[in-house]
Order: structure tokens, then C-alpha cells, then sequence
């Protein structure tokens, strides 16, 4: 198939060329708007917005797009493009937020919409008793950003996609698995951000995610087991996807290139080896923790504590709140954890879900401190919550998972600094008399506040005496938040760091999704909980 | 953006049958117009209103098959979907499990639109928030909810004459109370087709009520305890139970259904005599849309009878090659209960703890269904048929299945999210640890 058709068929390109005479061109979503168009419909709704009374405006034209080829065994169950276009208005009126969205692209449903959302702001206004306080932010006029990608994902024939699907899963059967479904899937953020603060800013930006999981039986003892792919969601075309890029270990590890058919070939056999693994003993024990489960539980534990949002209290009646409350922060010496624990919020790391140019309100990416050697001492705010840290600026965390949704307070990447000894995971694990080495993704739990969690893994092995002795079955480890951070005994050294992340996290009401990204490197964790999760149904 | 009619719905279908090319092509369009209001630390914090639709075109040349959608709706906008559909069908591979669509098909007519929730506007909602702000900041709390309401259309049709129209309307509400001090929380959600079922006042009572009498609280030993749960937390927990009934996934040994030595549970005595779970897109509290995925026509169905498995759940293809009837993919889930109250279970209860909902349930081991999460926003020590006080919460790590041969009593179901649950009472569940979170 010829790229132009291609690009059709994968709603992106030159789609012009199907459109018939006399279209605007804003109203076909395959094509592109020029700037100056984009500029012209967004200040027909900030001048709307204004003469209805708005102290403030913004407003987003944006068009989202995903492509998804998902596969089993040997077949393609599905493959799917979705595009989504439209434009959101928010407008704060009397001290309140108003929002309101429309597909309609058109500088009269713009200018109508603006006005709806001042509407809706005046409705609320009577309820308000904390009038909105933005932080001031520069306007940076016209600017672009795009994301770090070499091989634009959209634009990779489909054929490409399938081959690559079918040969991890002809690889997985061929190693011992029973069944294998694999997916890739692709997303394409086209937004364009316009406020009365003088930002016309717009962005481009790109993820991909290739998963699998392999599932073993045993027909005799009617037991089954799973591996999942190691992969990482991240901010990268194509070219992510790279044989040969593993590097050695108990199991193959990846960076920002990953090897689908080699990690597929190791999860047949790992499954397979899981059907006859021991079951673990409950207790004590030392865990050795791989950035790919290592970032499940940063992500939960201190990325969603740290969200200023959430320790306020605008999440009670969904996500909840947090531990890390202000009085904490006000100290200066809240035990996070302990002096080898650094978090860093960014959203200016290459390749990572959370990096932009500028955020959902206009607000140029940046990098700051959550924890400082084990101390509080930040958190994740919008424009409107930074007055609450006595800060003067927002921190680049706003964003709408849509043109139709408001944009809120969402985590950017946030990251475990690595240790700064030279320290290797092989190292690491010579060094563990009694331990467990945790590798993926797997069960996870945690309470409303962050305290109290649960996670499992995808590959559990035992070490004895600084080596791999084998596969465990039925682990699960649960500690608290504080006490569990209090207990890191050693960190791997920039050479272990690799990025982790999820594709969909959700939060909000109504629900939104976020792509975020967690760094970190294998960490070692002293005397931590481990329960035993094998039950029987008789 | 106004929504679609049926007659108009049905325009626009007929329209992309006529542009494709393919030599089967299925369509589904639907959208929905509504409104929400977002409230916390007793104010209002983000409100909106917003209007879409969407258009999914599915289309294969023979055993190929490529979808794409798309919101726009001009006719331009229609073919390019239609299209890319298609180009996207023509680059895949021949799935050996494609499957003829179905043919026209007769629909139930259920209910489930009312003008009382269609006419919903800004004041309504603003109304709702205050009905929660105002009596909290009276009695010393805070109040966090949210409330979402709107017309929600859908309609399918397909190169071999099957078509379907949908509307209906829905209402959700739900509202966490904080004591200011931090030290309580209460939880209360409703959700309905008519708002005018809806009593904002007094469901905000039961949060702020509850709130306040999880102030003080113990913390007694995690361990087995004979457990009451309200509605909402048996349709947190035992609302998993049927993601395990895929006949295919049983068969292929992969779920708590597939048995020992191979083949599958059906038929045999899976929970408590007790339990009956079904699916009726008719019931009045409970309706939904008429059809399933595919549009095969939904009805009513029991998947668990006196706690016997008696059906398991088939898709088209592999009900084709068993040789069984497709089962459609069912809208609501219906467990029957007892009589009798939250209240009458407490009173027969001589030493247990109630809980008013779960939090961040996680599967642990699909082999037993184990469960993983927390308690939330009013947990309450049991004794001698009455509320004692107040407890912390707990992680528990237990299955539904365990729990459901463990049963002991029901009340009367309750709406929970557009499905039917009771409040149980059910003996030795397994609390792992405690949790700090208030």
C-alpha cells in the first residue's frame, strides 16, 4: 500500500484530497488547521468569553486520535481507528469556573459555547466561597512543541503492526504458552491552547504502548498461569520497538527500546515454570524491586499522595485524599522517607508519558522537588492551588484527557532519583541473603489516604545467599506508605534507571485518563511484609 | 448539538450503508447530551454541560475487517469514516473466527427515558450541591460529590438489515462528608432513570450522618469476622463474580469456572443455596438498552440459580461452534435478596462489622477470585444487634466466592449503579491488615 493511502486510512495526512469542494477546511478533522485559522477560532471564543463577563478564558482545539491492533494466538481480533475533534471553553466568572464544550468547530459554535460556559459560572457563583486565585503566568504568544519521536507510530503500515503481533505470538506458542493475546496501541494528541493570558500554544504529541500476555494451563490440576509483557507505555514513536535491545538478567530488561518477541519468548517459559513454582512463605522478608514494578508502586504511593488536589480535599468524593498533608509539608521535616529517597516531579524528561511543551493551561513545562533526601517538601498544583504553597507560579500540571473534558490537576512524571554509588541490580542481589526480586506489573491496591498497599509481580523470584534460587507462586507485598520508603537499603546507580509509566490512569469526576511516566532504578527494600495470596475454593 | 431521533438516527445509518463498499459493513452511532456539577471543600468546583456524538463503522471484505469512528457528522465527514474503515479492513489479515452479522432482529421495548432528567439545567444541579454544601457546613462537615445527569442515544445497523434506536435517560449522584476535623468520613450514591426519584436532602443526610459517627474511632485486630455489608459494598465486591461466566475462557481453563481434569462448572453448586443472579433489561428499577454487542437482542437470563451455575456466557462465535444459543452480553445484573433492611441485618447480628462500601478492589489470583482492597467511609463494630462505634478500616483479601458459601442472610435489593444488590450478612471475612486512611 502506498504511504498517502496509508495516511488516509489511518486518519492522518492529506485528507484534503477526499474532501469534497466547498468543505471548510476546519470541519474535516483529518486536516490540518493552519495556525492562523486555529488563532482566529480560539479569539472568537476568548472575545466571547470576555463580553459575557469573563475575568479570565482559555480554551482548547483539539483533536485526539488512537489506533489499536490487538491479536490472539494466531488472528487479529481487532483493528481500530478513533478520531475525536472538538473544543473545550473555560471561563471563570465572579470567582468561578464555568466550562463548556462543543464538536462544532465553527467560530459561531465557538463564540456560543464560550458564552455557555459563562452561563454555567454564574450559576455556581452563588455556592462559592473560595473565589479562584490564579497564579500569573507569562504569555508566550504564538509557540509550537512536539514530541521527541523518530518514527511517527501513526504512520507505520498496519501491515507492520500485525506481522510484528503475530511473530511474538508464533514466539510465545513456540516457547510453551497456551495462549498469547497481544495489542499495540497508538495515540496522537493534536491540541491547540489559547488563554487571555496571550498563549496561543500548539502541540503535538505522541505515545505508544505494545503489551501481550501469555497464559499456561494445566489441564490435570485445572491451575493456570500468566505473564505479562515488560514493557513500558512511553512517549516514543516506533522506534521503540527494537530487537536485540535486552539487556541480560534474570530476565531480559529494557530501556527506551524494546524487544516484543524476545520478552514473549521468556514469558512462555516463565509461565510455564510458575505452573510448578512454590508458594511463598509469609513474612519478613528483604525485597529487591525492578523499575518495571517499582514504578506501579511510586506512582500510587507517592505520585498520587503529593497531588495538591487531592491533600485539599477535591478528590474526597472520588480518589480520595492524601496523608501528605500541609501541616506535614509546613515542617520541613516530614519523614517521606528516609535520606536515600529523592522524588522528582518533571515533565520535561525526553521520551517520557508526561512530557509537553506547555501544559492544558498554558503553564511552560518544568522540573521540581516532591522529596528531598526523605523530607516533604513539594507538591503537584495548578494556577489556581500554587497561592496555597505560597508559590507564584503553576507548576505545568493541568490537563483534560479531551476536548470535552475540563482540564484538573493531573501527576506529571514523578521519579525516583538513582543512588548515587556505583551499584549494578546483579550487584545488588549479590548482596541479599534472604530476598525476593520483583519484576512487572501485577495486583495492586491502596487505600484512600495512600497509606495502606498491596502489590504483587509478574515474576517473583527468591534469592538465597545472593542468588536466584527459582520462581515463587502467591506473593503479595503490603507495608505502608511511610514505613515502606523508611526502609529502602539501597538504590541501583544511573546505569539501572529505566522509565515505566501507565497508559490510563484514571481520576476525576467525570472520570478522565492520563499517560504519566515513573523513572527509577532497582531498589532494595528492607523487612518488608509479604503475605501469602493462595487460597482454594475446595 | 441536539440529539438524534430515531427516524434521524436511522438516516444517517441508511446513509453509510449506502457509501460503503464493503461487502459487509456495521455501523453504531450514539452520543448524549448532559451536565454535571462537581463540589468539594463545600464549594463548587468545576460544572460543565457538553454535547457529542460518534459514529463507529465496522467493515470486512470477507473474512477482513478494519473499524474506524469518528464525531463529525457532515456527509463528507461520514464517507471519510466509512473509508478508512475500509482501507483498514482491506490491509488485515483473514480472522478465521469472522462471523456473518446478524439479520433484522426483534427488540424488547424498554424503558428508561424521562423528561424529569432530559429537562435537568444549571440550577438544578447548583440546587443539588447546595442541598449537600449547606446542612454539612450547618453540622461541622465537609462536602465533596458529584452529580451527572443526561440524554445518552445509541443506534446500530448493519448490511443485512438489523437495526436498533436507543434513548434513554440517567441520573448518578454521589457525595463523600468529611468531619472538618479529618477524623470521619461517610459516603451515600443514587442513581436513577427519572430524577424525580431523586431526594437530594436526604441522601446527603445519610453521608453527613455518618460522617459524624465514625468520628472517634477503634482499632481492633485484622483477622475473620462475620461481616454486614451495605448494598454498595456488595456490588463492589460480589459485582466481580461475573467476569469469571465466559463459556470460551472457562473451557480454555483460564477462569474459576474451568474445572480439574478440564471442561467447566456449569451445573454444578458454585455459592450458597441462597444466591440467584440473573439479567432483565425489562426490570423496572434496572432497565437498559434491548441489545447486547452485536446487536443480539438482550432478555432475560439466570446465570446462578439457588447457587447452582446454570449458564454460562457464550459470544456468537464460539456458541457457533458449540452448537448452543449466542447469549447477549447482559445490560444489567439482578441478585435477588431477602426482605428487610440494613438495619434488620445488624439486629441479628451478635458480634460483626458493617461496612458501608469497599475501595480499589483488585484481582489478586483469578484462580480463586481473590480480592483485594479497603474499607471506606463508615466502618462500624457490631455487637448484640446494635452499632457499637466506629472502627478504622481494613484491607481485606477475600473472594466472592468464598464469601457467597459463607452467607448467612439478604435484604431487599437495592440500585446500585444501574444493577440490583442486597445488603448481606456473611460469616468469616478475611480481614489482612489496617489501614490509617479516614
Amino acid at each position: 500500500m502506498k504511504r498517502r493511502h496509508f495516511l488516509e486510512a489511518a486518519g492522518l495526512g492529506a485528507g484534503a484530497l477526499i474532501l469534497p469542494p466547498g468543505t471548510r477546511f476546519w470541519n474535516g478533522a483529518l486536516t490540518a488547521i493552519p495556525s492562523a485559522d486555529k488563532k482566529a477560532l480560539a479569539d472568537a471564543g476568548l472575545e466571547a468569553a470576555r463580553k459575557a463577563g469573563a475575568s479570565y478564558a482559555d480554551l482548547r482545539i483539539g483533536r485526539y486520535l488512537n489506533q489499536s491492533v490487538s491479536t490472539r494466538e494466531r488472528r487479529v481480533q481487532g483493528i481500530g481507528n478513533s478520531e475525536s475533534f472538538g473544543v473545550g471553553v473555560r471561563v471563570i466568572v465572579d470567582g468561578t469556573w464555568g466550562f463548556a464544550a462543543t464538536p462544532d468547530v465553527t467560530p459561531e459554535s465557538v463564540a456560543r459555547t464560550a458564552t455557555r460556559a459563562v452561563a454555567i459560572a454564574k450559576a455556581n457563583a452563588r455556592l462559592q466561597t473560595e473565589p479562584v486565585r490564579l497564579a500569573p503566568v507569562p504569555g508566550y504568544g504564538e509557540v509550537s512543541w512536539k514530541s521527541p519521536i523518530q518514527k511517527n507510530a501513526m504512520e507505520i503500515p498496519v501491515q507492520e503492526k500485525v506481522d510484528l503481533l503475530l511473530a511474538v505470538n508464533a514466539a510465545a506458542l513456540g516457547a510453551g504458552a497456551r495462549f498469547v493475546n497481544s495489542a499495540i496501541s497508538v495515540v496522537n494528541e493534536q491540541k491547540y491552547f489559547a488563554s487571555t493570558d496571550g498563549t496561543y500554544a500548539d502541540q503535538d504529541l505522541h505515545r505508544i504502548w505494545p503489551t501481550f500476555t501469555v497464559t499456561a494451563t494445566d489441564p490435570a490440576t485445572g491451575r493456570f498461569q500468566t505473564r505479562d509483557a515488560l514493557s513500558a507505555p512511553i512517549g516514543l514513536g516506533w522506534e521503540y520497538l527494537q530487537a536485540g535491545s535486552g539487556r541480560p538478567g534474570p530476565t531480559a530488561m529494557y530501556g527506551l527500546r524494546y524487544d516484543m518477541v524476545e520478552d514473549a519468548t521468556l514469558a512462555a517459559a516463565q509461565a510455564r515454570e510458575k505452573l510448578t513454582a512454590r508458594s511463598v512463605e509469609a513474612g519478613r522478608w528483604d525485597l529487591v524491586i525492578d523499575p518495571t514494578q517499582l514504578f506501579l508502586t511510586i506512582h500510587e504511593s507517592v505520585g498520587h499522595s503529593t497531588e495538591l488536589d487531592r491533600v485539599l480535599g477535591y478528590e474526597a468524593n472520588n480518589a480520595g485524599t492524601s496523608f501528605a498533608t500541609l501541616d506535614k509539608w509546613k515542617t520541613r521535616s516530614f519523614p517521606f522517607g528516609n535520606k536515600l529517597v529523592n522524588f522528582v516531579a518533571d515533565r520535561t524528561q525526553p521520551g517520557s508519558l508526561g512530557e509537553v511543551g506547555w501544559d492544558d493551561e498554558g503553564v511552560k513545562a518544568r522540573q521540581w522537588d516532591l522529596v528531598r533526601e526523605g523530607i516533604l517538601v513539594g507538591y503537584q498544583a495548578t494556577r489556581d492551588q500554587v497561592h496555597i504553597l505560597g508559590e507564584k507560579e503553576g507548576h505545568g500540571c493541568s490537563y483534560a484527557d479531551s476536548w470535552e473534558s475540563v482540564q484538573f490537576q493531573r501527576m506529571p512524571n514523578v521519579s525516583l532519583s538513582p543512588g548515587r554509588a556505583p551499584l549494578t541490580q546483579a550487584e545488588l542481589i549479590a548482596g541479599v541473603d534472604r530476598g525476593i526480586l520483583f519484576y512487572g506489573r501485577s495486583t495492586y491496591s491502596i487505600d484512600q489516604q495512600r497509606y495502606n498497599f498491596q502489590f504483587g509481580g509478574q515474576l517473583c523470584f527468591e534469592i538465597r545467599s545472593g542468588k536466584i534460587t527459582g520462581l515463587l507462586n502467591d506473593v503479595a507485598y503490603q507495608a505502608n506508605t511511610r514505613e515502606f520508603w523508611n526502609s529502602v537499603s539501597a538504590i541501583c546507580d544511573q546505569r539501572d534507571y529505566r522509565l515505566n509509566g501507565t497508559f490510563r490512569d484514571g481520576k476525576g469526576q467525570p472520570g478522565q485518563i492520563s499517560a504519566v511516566s515513573h523513572g527509577c532504578a532497582t531498589t532494595r527494600f528492607s523487612n518488608v511484609n509479604v503475605i501469602n495470596t493462595g487460597r482454594s475454593l475446595g | 448539538m441536539s440529539d438524534l431521533s430515531e427516524a434521524q438516527a436511522r438516516e444517517i445509518l441508511e446513509k453509510v450503508m449506502r457509501m460503503s463498499r464493503a461487502d459487509t459493513c456495521q455501523a453504531g452511532i450514539g452520543g448524549g447530551t448532559g451536565g454535571n456539577i462537581r463540589f468539594a471543600r463545600n464549594s463548587v468546583s468545576t460544572a460543565g454541560e457538553t454535547s457529542n456524538r460518534s459514529l463507529n463503522v465496522s467493515a470486512s471484505f470477507g473474512r477482513r475487517t478494519g473499524s474506524a469512528s469518528g464525531n463529525e457528522f457532515d456527509d463528507a465527514a461520514l464517507e471519510r469514516v466509512v473509508r478508512r474503515a475500509e482501507e483498514l479492513a482491506r490491509l488485515a489479515p483473514e480472522n478465521p473466527e469472522w462471523i456473518e452479522p446478524l439479520g433484522p432482529q426483534t427488540y424488547l421495548k424498554t424503558p428508561g427515558y424521562y423528561e424529569s432528567t432530559a429537562r435537568i439545567g444549571p440550577e438544578y444541579r447548583a440546587q443539588v450541591a447546595a442541598d449537600c454544601i449547606l446542612p454539612a457546613r450547618q453540622r461541622g462537615a465537609v462536602a465533596a460529590g458529584f452529580l451527572q445527569d443526561g440524554t445518552r442515544w445509541s443506534a446500530i445497523m448493519n448490511s443485512k438489515s438489523l437495526f436498533a434506536y436507543d434513548r434513554r435517560t440517567d441520573l448518578d449522584f454521589s457525595l463523600t462528608v468529611r468531619t472538618d476535623d479529618d477524623l470521619g468520613s461517610g459516603y451515600v450514591g443514587r442513581d436513577y432513570n427519572d430524577a424525580a426519584r431523586f431526594d437530594s436532602a436526604a441522601a446527603a443526610r445519610i453521608a453527613i450522618d455518618k460522617a459524624i459517627a465514625s468520628r472517634t474511632t477503634r482499632a481492633i485486630e485484622p483477622g475473620k469476622y462475620t461481616v454486614v455489608l451495605e448494598p454498595t459494598a456488595v456490588s463492589d465486591f460480589a459485582g466481580n463474580l461475573l467476569g469469571g461466566f465466559s463459556a470460551r475462557a472457562a473451557e480454555e481453563g483460564r477462569t474459576y469456572l474451568s474445572k480439574r481434569g478440564g471442561g467447566t462448572r456449569l451445573g454444578e453448586q458454585l455459592v450458597s443455596e441462597q444466591v440467584t443472579i440473573s439479567t432483565d433489561p425489562m426490570h423496572p428499577e434496572v432497565p437498559a438498552p434491548a441489545w447486547g454487542f452485536e446487536g443480539l437482542p438482550r432478555r432475560a437470563m439466570t446465570f446462578v440459580e439457588k447457587g447452582v451455575v446454570k449458564q454460562l456466557s457464550y459470544d456468537r462465535v464460539w456458541a457457533a461452534r458449540k452448537g448452543v444459543e449466542p447469549t447477549p452480553s447482559p445490560g444489567n445484573v439482578i441478585m435477588s435478596g431477602g426482605t428487610g433492611t440494613v438495619e434488620d441485618l445488624v439486629r441479628d447480628t451478635p458480634r460483626g462489622i458493617l461496612v458501608t462500601r469497599f475501595w480499589y478492589i483488585r484481582s489478586v489470583d483469578p484462580q480463586t477470585l481473590l480480592l483485594t482492597g479497603l474499607t471506606r467511609d463508615g466502618t462500624f463494630f457490631i455487637e448484640n444487634g446494635k452499632i457499637q462505634y466506629a472502627i478504622k478500616n481494613f484491607r481485606f483479601n477475600e473472594s466472592p466466592i468464598i464469601m457467597l458459601n459463607n452467607l448467612e442472610a439478604m435484604g431487599t435489593p437495592v440500585r446500585q449503579g444501574g444493577n440490583l444488590f442486597p445488603p448481606i450478612r456473611a460469616r468469616d471475612f478475611t480481614f489482612s491488615s489496617l489501614s490509617d486512611a479516614v
